[in-house]
């Protein structure tokens, strides 16, 4: 079955770009090339209010007159940055890791298996999509209390195991995978979690690839929970740690930028490093699987 | 009664209280946002506290400030919460409707010590007959001005205007646009979002002649000719003088620490983020009068007790909120953490009223007025409304006006009038 | 079933049961079996407090007291709201603007870059780094660039390229179309990424059998392209309808002065569910404005996946 697709995958780049016109994908790639600049317009000023001195944030050059790491010195310097920056780290991997064998089980139960109220099922979870995130936070700090959570990691993480994004996600990504794979794994006498595990996941890597990232993003950058969950600066997650800076009436906006670009450090490399499965896509996966 | 709350009140604090403690060991928790001075002031009191009663273990929490009243409210809606709490004197309203904190009681915190050693805008923490909290430290506001610039100007940097009249005057000369008219450098720094609305309420409508609102505050009057004129003056501003646009730079502060605003009023908590300012030297005087007339507007936040608290733990409570209280605690708050005392006694004395930075604040203190909100985002929402109708909708001040007392008056009596 | 499997009391009788079963049968156990842990979860930690936030906004709960039942006037309250109308026409404002033009230029990125090989990795990546950030350091980014001149950033451009001065945040018409713009940039990076997964998703037989027959590059897009990325066009008009509808990190951040301002031209009715909970503390009001929000999300997720499937 492997060699099946990776049979159906040389060529694809190729026979698409040898049929574009030359002046036209130059034209493409230019206009694609200043849309991306100026996507990074914004972040190119958050690095350069970072690096100017307080007294000069509202200078407002694109490059600052006097550059200085100092922010990033005093930033560094208080210890419980790190600490931060781990608790993050720790907690956007285990939800990640959660996130993708779970949202990926039930969105391909969701998409493969023909039973009555699976359409119900798929609405239901959909639907918790639909309460604002602001509105739980009472019922889950109760919940939190009955069973001891507040102020751990877990009180953080639990919110998010699993999450409606990546079911619907990954249940529209199974849809596309053909049945004649899996009725070919069945015949191979394959019990359903091993098709699953070992013959529909590999198939859609990209997808996977992509809730991945999200959902490292979506924890990496979490802020009202864990805010309101921990008490302990120690249990602090970086978004929330990086709030400190802003005070009612006095907002050190340096220190933010900061703590801000050095908080998409991480979030760069796991996508980076991710990306690459993305768009590999299911040549790669076919091989491997 | 009377000797243990004198005792409470008074100096005499570490030998007073061990002899009224129980004998059980509690532990209470202190809540507060992040900010380097408040934290360690009360890290300082805490360990005086705890050294006086040794059987009283307060634990310091301290939190960023964004969301604060959510996390408050869901942690004390779990009975998990703080036992004393800082909050903002304005909410009060709103967290006795989400019942998150518990009337003083009155023998610990007998009424006339309260009216007699705080000053009299402690009466914003009292409803019905009780009240619901004690500020440690008072703000007040100020006229920050750029003494680079009135000297760039041709004027006196250090004769800054005392009345409305020169205040405008001063702006029109620092004011600075373009050729093509672009408003490059702001006379006076006008937002509504900052302190302005204060500003405006208690201090230009009381000096135009009128009344923001009815003394025990549960009526709006300022739509009136005095409130009417008021606003004109403020919105005259940005429209007739145009000495400054709402929004420019963001808020006024920015615009004045960015050296692009000559003016501008704000309040005690800007000296410390001024006072990173390396490019000019600035000042800070009274508030400009009119006729005669000064005003100011005071606000705090004030040490409650939580209404989950009781039994031991509320002793306890009780007994640290007094201790944050004393004058002994209002020094170090401004040693620490540099706002005013809130006993007029500690505030004003002669060495506090000469100091250039904190005497401007000082002296506004002793003729402040402090609203009394029922909801203070609410209120504040309506005067900037206000504004923005008539300077971005084209509405006539009187209609803008009416609209803005009628809005306010409608969160008035959502209160009072259940 | 389990009943049986314990009055047995052994795991031969279990597998007895199993092999009685059809293939069909056993699909349907396979699949409530792969559902459990996660339905408990659902349920606990979603269904329930949504289920309460139902109850609570017919009482008139506001956290400590008990509630007690007031029927539909919180529902009354809100009809009779000026504030709630101007706040559900700038929700839907968010909606029917941000969703079709965010995801047409998605759509237009990752069609074009899958095709570029210069660079690609790079120009990817400058796409999805926004996407990156954090909400609030940048929302004051972009207060900046709206700003009049001579301080404003994109005023500078237009002024270069000779276009009038815009006011964009201190105007009642223009605001809302600025929050978004940012809300779009923001987001547009998770848009290009999920449509390019969809994208290599395609298995590559069917693009090589177009171009043996010969098909043009149009009739390659809307005969093959569109049709089977069609599970993620679905995914993203219904993820990002939600997503717009419940817009509220970027309009708190971008208008944190004056929140939903300038004269609530900004503001979504999660921000005003927000105040009303946190600010007024006036929690049984909230929950019936989360209720109502609730159900229009559900509705217009119902009728996007009924249109987009019949298609």
């Amino acid at each position: 079955m492997a060699a099946e697709i990776a049979a159906a995958a040389p060529g694809r780049i190729d026979a698409l770009s040898m049929s574009w016109p030359r002046p036209g994908r130059v034209i493409a790639w230019t206009l694609l090339f200043i849309g991306g600049v100026v996507m990074v317009t914004p972040i190119v000023y958050m690095l350069s209010t970072s690096l100017k001195d307080a007294s000069q944030i509202y200078d407002l050059r694109m490059i600052p007159a006097e550059p200085t790491l100092a922010n990033y010195v005093v930033v560094l310097a208080d210890g419980r940055f790190l600490r931060w920056f781990a608790n993050s780290l720790i907690i956007a991997t285990i939800v990640c890791v959660s996130n993708v064998f779970f949202d990926s089980l039930v969105g391909y139960t969701l998409a493969k298996f023909r039973f009555r109220g699976r359409y119900f099922v798929f609405i239901a979870i959909l639907s918790t999509l639909m309460i604002p995130t602001e509105m739980l936070i009472i019922p889950w700090y109760l919940m939190s209390r009955t069973f001891g959570w507040i102020d751990t990691y877990w009180g953080i993480m639990f919110p998010g195991v699993m999450t409606a994004f990546g079911t619907f996600l990954m249940k529209q990504f199974y849809e596309t995978v053909p049945d004649d794979f899996l009725e070919a794994a069945r015949i191979d006498g394959l019990n359903e979690f091993a098709i699953w595990w070992r013959v529909a996941m590999p198939l859609v890597t990209p997808a996977i690839s992509a809730l991945a990232i999200f959902t490292f993003l979506g924890n990496w950058t979490a802020f009202i929970w864990p805010l309101i969950i921990t008490n302990s600066k120690e249990l602090y997650t970086l978004p929330v740690g990086i709030a400190s800076f802003a005070v009612e009436n006095q907002i050190a906006w340096e220190k933010v930028m900061t703590g801000a670009s050095l908080a998409t450090i991480p979030t760069l490399l796991v996508f980076l490093f991710l990306q690459r499965y993305i768009v590999r896509g299911v040549v790669l996966a076919g091989i491997k699987g | 009664m009377r000797v243990k709350s004198r005792m409470l009140f008074g100096l005499a604090v570490g030998f007073g209280l061990m002899t009224a403690t129980s004998a059980l060991a509690v532990e209470i928790e202190y809540w507060q946002y992040t900010f380097e001075g408040r934290v360690k002031a009360i890290d300082a009191l805490i360990e005086q506290f705890q050294k006086a009663n040794p059987d009283i273990t307060v634990k310091h929490v301290d939190f960023p400030y964004a969301d604060y009243p959510t996390k408050v409210a869901a942690s004390i809606t779990a009975g998990q919460g703080p036992d004393v709490v800082q909050l903002y004197y304005g909410w009060v309203d709103g967290w006795l409707a989400g019942n998150l904190i518990q009337p003083l009681p009155k023998d610990a915190f007998p009424h006339d010590q309260i009216e007699k050693n705080f000053f009299s805008i402690v009466k914003a923490m009292k409803r019905g007959d009780d009240y619901y909290g004690l500020p440690t430290a008072v703000r007040s506001l100020a006229l920050f001005y750029n003494k680079k610039m009135f000297a760039d100007a041709g004027l006196d940097p250090n004769k800054p205007p005392a009345t409305l009249d020169e205040l405008v005057d001063a702006a029109l000369k620092t004011t600075k646009r373009d050729a093509s008219g672009n408003l490059e450098q702001e006379g006076f720094g006008v937002d509504m979002t900052g302190q302005d609305h204060h500003w405006i309420r208690e201090v230009l409508i009381r000096q135009f002649g009128g009344a923001p609102y009815s003394d025990d505050y549960k009526s709006v009057t300022y739509d009136s000719a005095a409130g009417d004129a008021a606003i004109q003056w403020y919105v005259d501003l940005q429209q007739k003088h145009k000495v400054g646009e709402a929004g420019f730079m963001d808020t006024a502060q920015a615009a004045f620490q960015a050296g692009r605003a000559a003016m501008e009023i704000d309040g005690t908590f800007r000296l410390s983020a001024f006072g990173k300012i390396t490019d000019f030297e600035w000042g800070v005087t009274e508030l400009p009068s009119k006729d005669g007339n000064q005003g100011n507007y005071a606000s705090y936040w004030a040490n409650a007790i939580a209404s989950t608290t009781s039994g031991d733990e509320l002793k306890a409570a009780e007994k640290f909120l007094a201790f944050v209280t004393t004058p002994d605690a209002m020094k170090l708050w401004l040693e620490y953490a540099g706002e005013l005392p809130a006993n007029p006694a500690i505030a004003l004395t002669s060495e506090n009223q000469a100091d250039p930075k904190y005497g401007p604040f000082l002296k506004g203190l002793a003729y402040a007025h402090t609203t009394l909100f029922v909801e203070e985002l609410a209120q504040r929402q309506t005067q900037i409304d206000m504004v923005n109708h008539v300077l971005l909708e084209g509405q006539s001040v009187a209609d803008a006006v009416a609209t803005a007392a009628k809005a306010e008056q409608e969160v008035l009596d959502k209160y009072y009038k259940k | 079933m389990t009943a049986a499997v314990e009055a047995d009391g052994g795991v031969a009788a279990a597998r007895r049961l199993w092999h009685r079963l059809t293939v069909h049968q056993k699909h349907v156990v396979w699949a409530w079996a792969f559902l459990a842990v996660p339905i408990l979860f659902y349920v606990v930690i979603r269904f329930w407090p949504t289920a309460n936030a139902f109850y609570l906004s017919l009482t008139d709960w506001n956290m400590l007291h008990k509630a007690s039942f007031v029927g539909l006037k919180n529902y009354r309250r809100l009809v009779a709201d000026p504030v709630f109308w101007k706040v559900f026409r700038n929700t839907f404002g968010y909606l029917i603007i941000g969703t079709p033009v965010s995801l047409l230029l998605a759509f237009l990125i990752a069609y074009q870059l899958e095709k570029v090989r210069f660079m690609h990795g790079l120009i990817r990546a400058l796409y999805f780094l926004p996407f990156l950030t954090t909400a609030a350091a940048m929302a004051w980014v972009w207060r900046w660039f709206y700003q009049p001149l001579p301080i404003g950033f994109i005023n500078d451009v237009l002024a270069l390229v000779g276009l009038p001065q815009q006011p964009f945040l201190r105007s009642t018409t223009q605001a809302l179309p600025s929050v978004l713009a940012a809300a779009i940039w923001a987001g547009l990076g998770f848009q290009v990424v999920i449509f390019m997964a969809g994208l290599r998703a395609i298995p590559t037989t069917y693009y090589e059998a177009a171009r043996i027959d010969g098909v043009s590059n149009g009739a390659i897009l809307t005969q093959i392209t569109l049709p089977l990325l069609k599970p993620t066009i679905i995914f993203l008009v219904v993820f990002s309808s939600i997503g717009f509808l419940r817009i509220f990190d970027q309009v708190y951040n971008m208008t944190t002065n004056d929140p939903g301002g300038p004269l609530n031209a900004t503001k979504p009715l999660v921000l005003m569910i927000y105040q009303t909970a946190f600010s007024s503390f006036d929690m049984a009001y909230a929950t019936a404005q989360t209720v109502v929000l609730f159900l229009v999300l559900l509705v217009i997720s119902l009728i996007q996946l009924r249109i987009l499937r019949d298609r």
